[in-house]
């Protein structure tokens, strides 16, 4: 089996490739079968229905957006009515600065809970997918740039339970994995 | 490429009745994968072309003129345009709502197109987002400039001025400060987004030591695992799902700083609708004249960007500049039926008052020139397209151009009236940014994949986890 990395430092994983979105979710759902935890596949695009191959739930991310979307929506309360009724009541037109202005102050409302949601959205995603960071132990094998072009691949980490290497490599080889490698840490 | 190889052609197994609900397939020629980041990365990666230099040659120096314009009207004061009394808002705020109006069609595309699972907007939508930035970018221009003391512009930020008193959160012209500002920074988050998988592309074709920094920095150290594209999916969803309404809603509050004054011809309620149509009519119409020459100098990006698109395109043109025929016509009305003297001398003046020309070349650009796309042979020849789209492009200044010149130009008293003429340094600095907005296009071109590779290739045949499988 070939091997990339240091081979002094400890091993991530054992990686495989695949040829096709179908191969890559049929293998999914057999890694998922057979118990493991610490594992993923990897594809240049999305592919429709692999959570549920994968054994996942939906992400959290929504509920993430819903309270970064309601400080938005507290911030602008407190900035509009903190300043225009309390601070310093700013009668504009003779309208009024108690709750009966809410229609004018609507707007940046909904302005500020959209901000907010979209800072929540974009953040929380990064957050969530431990990134951004400069590098990777998968990176080290060369054949693993082919995911953003025309490849698929499966990659089960060392901290698995149920992880082995000969046992994962000959798995692997069943689902019909192809160049399969050990990955070293740098 | 094995993906190519396998894929038996399942609509071989169906029945006739099935094989009519077989779509049209969305990339031509049956592209691989291998080949879409092929041929998209070589534009980024190849050689810089001559037409590139060429068009950059005639940009970049409107740019620069656009820049010492500003400079000018910073060094000598506002007066340098031709704004006075009564025409207070004149190229300024026509310009600001004209960049803005054309920014729309991109959040259409990625946003509303992505929520109603229109997949074709998969290949358009990285460069009319793109498209959204850079007109943003030009519109942000007149608002800074038009206050006159361009270093007070800070106190249209909601932190107390000079004297402790804070904004007024009624104003509308704070509710545009806030949605402006709030459109360009999450189309920007929406943009970047989209393009972190596309990054990780040229990351990993990356050549050179500096370009493997720049493109590896950029990607963010995207892997493309499931557990990152879940996330990533769902954070894709919800920006689209605060797109929708934050795009219909910019528009709606730009329209407010009329709407809400007092004004015959502006005080109307029509204008929150009316002007979301307009803006969406004129973007795609910008979509087009950008997109057209783009796949004419880069050919085979015609099995991604078909002829369909470009159709279909064209049928929104033509919807979306009926609802603003119909808007005007509807303004006509209800200043007649409204029987307020006011409101029909505005609209009489409009037609037949001194700016007469201005209406009438809203009136054909908008409403009677569109009415081509009725027919096939104008929305599937491209030279036509191309043609046609010039006159929603122009049609939506004048409209601008109609809405504030001419009505701030006739209101109340005859005492007040007056005539706008716009100075040199008027029109020099609208003439720049176009300069500014296709020094950032040819950019953007050059350096980053104008079309949005994941999404196209999520899109083939073989992308389908069960392609090739018996049909459930």
């Amino acid at each position: 089996m070939n091997a990339v990395g240091n081979p002094e430092s400890q091993v991530y994983g054992i990686a495989a490739e695949f040829q096709s979105a179908r191969d890559l979710y049929h293998a999914a759902e057999k890694i998922r079968d057979a118990g493991f935890q610490k594992w993923d596949v990897f594809s240049p695009f999305p592919i429709h229905g692999m959570d549920e191959a994968m054994g996942m739930k939906k992400s959290i991310l929504g509920k993430l957006v819903f309270f970064g979307g309601l400080t938005g929506f507290l911030a602008a309360v407190t900035l509009e009515f903190g300043t225009s009724s309390f601070l310093y009541p700013l009668i504009v037109a003779g309208k009024p600065t108690n709750l009966y202005t809410v229609p004018a102050f609507f707007p940046i409302m909904f302005e500020l809970t959209i901000l907010l949601s979209a800072f929540t959205a974009v953040f929380g995603m990064l957050i969530l997918n431990g990134l951004p960071r400069l590098n990777h132990q998968l990176f080290n094998w060369e054949r693993f740039k082919l995911v953003t072009e025309d490849k698929f691949f499966v990659a089960i980490e060392s901290d698995d339970p149920k992880f082995s290497s000969r046992s994962v490599r000959d798995f692997l080889e069943s689902l019909g994995g192809t160049h399969i490698t050990t990955i070293h840490g740098d | 490429m094995s993906n190519a190889s396998a894929s038996a052609e399942p609509a071989e197994q169906l029945t006739a009745e099935e094989k009519q609900l077989v779509r049209a397939p969305l990339v031509l020629n049956k592209r691989t994968m291998g080949w879409i980041s092929d041929y998209i990365s070589s534009i980024v990666e190849g050689k810089t072309p001559t037409w590139w230099y060429v068009s950059m040659a005639i940009t970049v120096p409107l740019t620069l003129m656009c820049l010492a314009m500003l400079a000018y009207l910073i060094a000598t004061g506002v007066g340098v345009w031709g704004n006075n009394h009564p025409v207070g808002w004149a190229w300024d705020i026509t310009n600001f709502v004209f960049w803005i109006g054309i920014g729309h069609a991109g959040t259409l595309i990625s946003a509303i197109l992505f929520l109603t699972r229109q997949k074709w907007r998969t290949s358009i939508n990285r460069a009319a987002e793109a498209m959204t930035l850079f007109a943003v970018v030009c519109a942000g221009i007149y608002p800074a400039l038009h206050v006159g003391r361009v270093w007070m512009a800070w106190w249209l930020a909601p932190v107390p001025n000079a004297n402790a008193i804070w904004q007024n959160f009624r104003s509308p012209l704070l509710w545009d400060v806030f949605a402006v500002s709030t459109y360009f920074t999450v189309s920007v988050l929406f943009w970047y987004t989209g393009l972190i998988p596309d990054l990780a592309t040229l990351r990993d074709r990356c050549k050179t030591k500096i370009r493997k920094f720049i493109y590896g920095v950029l990607a963010l150290g995207w892997r493309g695992g499931n557990r990152q594209w879940r996330h990533y999916e769902m954070a894709y969803l919800i920006l689209a799902g605060l797109s929708t309404p934050l795009v219909l809603s910019v528009h709606s509050v730009v329209s407010f700083d009329f709407a809400t004054s007092v004004v015959p011809g502006w005080h109307t309620t029509i204008f929150p609708p009316y002007f979301v149509a307009g803006a969406i009519f004129g973007g795609f119409a910008m979509v087009l004249t950008i997109m057209i020459p783009a796949c004419a100098v880069y050919k085979p990006l015609h099995d991604l960007v078909t002829i369909d698109h470009v159709d279909k395109m064209c049928k929104i043109i033509l919807l979306t500049g009926s609802i603003v025929g119909y808007a005007y016509l509807m303004e006509l009305f209800i200043a007649w039926y409204g029987a307020n003297p006011y409101e029909k001398a505005a609209f009489w003046y409009r037609a037949f008052g001194p700016y007469w020309w201005a209406y009438w070349s809203m009136m054909f650009c908008n409403v009677i020139a569109p009415q081509f796309f009725w027919f096939k042979f104008f929305r599937t020849h491209l030279v036509w397209v191309w043609i046609l789209v010039q006159f929603p492009n122009a049609g939506m200044w004048f409209e601008r151009f109609v809405i504030i010149a001419t009505t701030l130009a006739r209101d109340f008293m005859p005492s007040a009236w007056g005539m706008f003429h716009p100075t040199w340094v008027d029109i020099l600095t609208f003439v720049g940014t176009f300069g500014l907005f296709g020094t950032l296009f040819l950019l953007f071109i050059r350096f980053l994949p104008m079309i949005c590779m994941f999404e196209v290739k999520a899109v083939l045949p073989e992308a389908d986890p069960h392609h090739g499988e018996a049909h459930h």
